[in-house]
């Protein structure tokens, strides 16, 4: 899909966490992050849980 | 040797709560703990010349937690997680956020709070079994999702479902918990 929803892009941004993105998934993804806060919220916030999870795998 | 046996005891309490934040019971966590502190004491020869002990040890520990998986798992596989539900919680019906994510302030401060950590380990067990098995191999033991997949029997479109269920649920439980609207 050319305009992925939020959904989708939320999907795509946790499996970014995990495998690399094709081409054609990452303009899409870059495409709506660059006009949607809720999703950039998103993505900041799953990345934030990564660090979030090393800090307490030390303690 | 009586030395080296006194700094993997001074371990045990660190290695305890590592295994039983991936195991969630406590009886499983303990024996995967006996099991690593008696490897080591078995193979102190090994560690001569490593440097960190707890990172050596953690090592260990995380062969004898995916046995305990991989036991537990022959013993059952968990039901599969409903995606349906979280999704139609999160999104209408044309994909678009129902309550969409508002920024943290300042998220890296709260990493130095005790009690955030402790808000974070709530969260985490509220998570289904599963879910939460999949998510503390990918994000506490660092595994590639590959190796998730295999050891869990689940294809790796169902590996990154549960990983998105785990991580969107824990934001929402962080976002109710700790950054208060």
């Amino acid at each position: 899909m050319i305009f992925p929803s939020c959904k989708e892009v939320s999907h795509l941004v946790s499996q970014g966490l995990d495998r690399r993105l094709g081409f054609g998934e990452r303009v899409r993804l870059r495409a709506h992050l660059a006009i949607c806060d809720g999703c950039t919220n998103f993505k900041r916030q799953v990345e934030f849980l990564r660090k979030a999870m090393l800090r307490l795998g030390s303690e | 040797m009586e030395d080296f046996r006194t700094r993997v005891e001074a371990e045990r309490p660190y290695l305890l709560r590592y295994a039983g934040r991936q195991l969630r019971d406590g009886h499983a966590a303990e024996d995967a703990v006996q099991e690593t502190l008696l490897a080591a004491l078995a193979g102190a020869a090994a560690f001569a010349g490593r440097s960190n002990l707890r990172t050596w040890l953690t090592g260990i520990l995380k062969h004898k937690i995916i046995d305990a998986i991989r036991r537990a798992r022959r013993d059952g596989p968990a039901p599969d997680p409903d995606i349906a539900d979280l999704d139609s919680a999160l999104y209408d019906e044309r994909g678009h956020w129902v309550d969409p994510p508002s920024a943290w302030p300042d998220p890296d401060a709260s990493l130095e709070q005790r009690q955030f950590l402790a808000v974070l380990e709530r969260c985490l067990e509220r998570l289904p079994a599963k879910t939460a098995q999949a998510f503390m191999m990918r994000e506490h033991m660092g595994f590639e999702t590959g190796e998730i997949c295999k050891e869990l029997g689940v294809t790796a479109t169902h590996c990154w479902v549960l990983l998105y269920r785990a991580r969107a649920a824990l934001r929402e439980c962080l976002q109710a918990n700790w950054f208060q609207k």
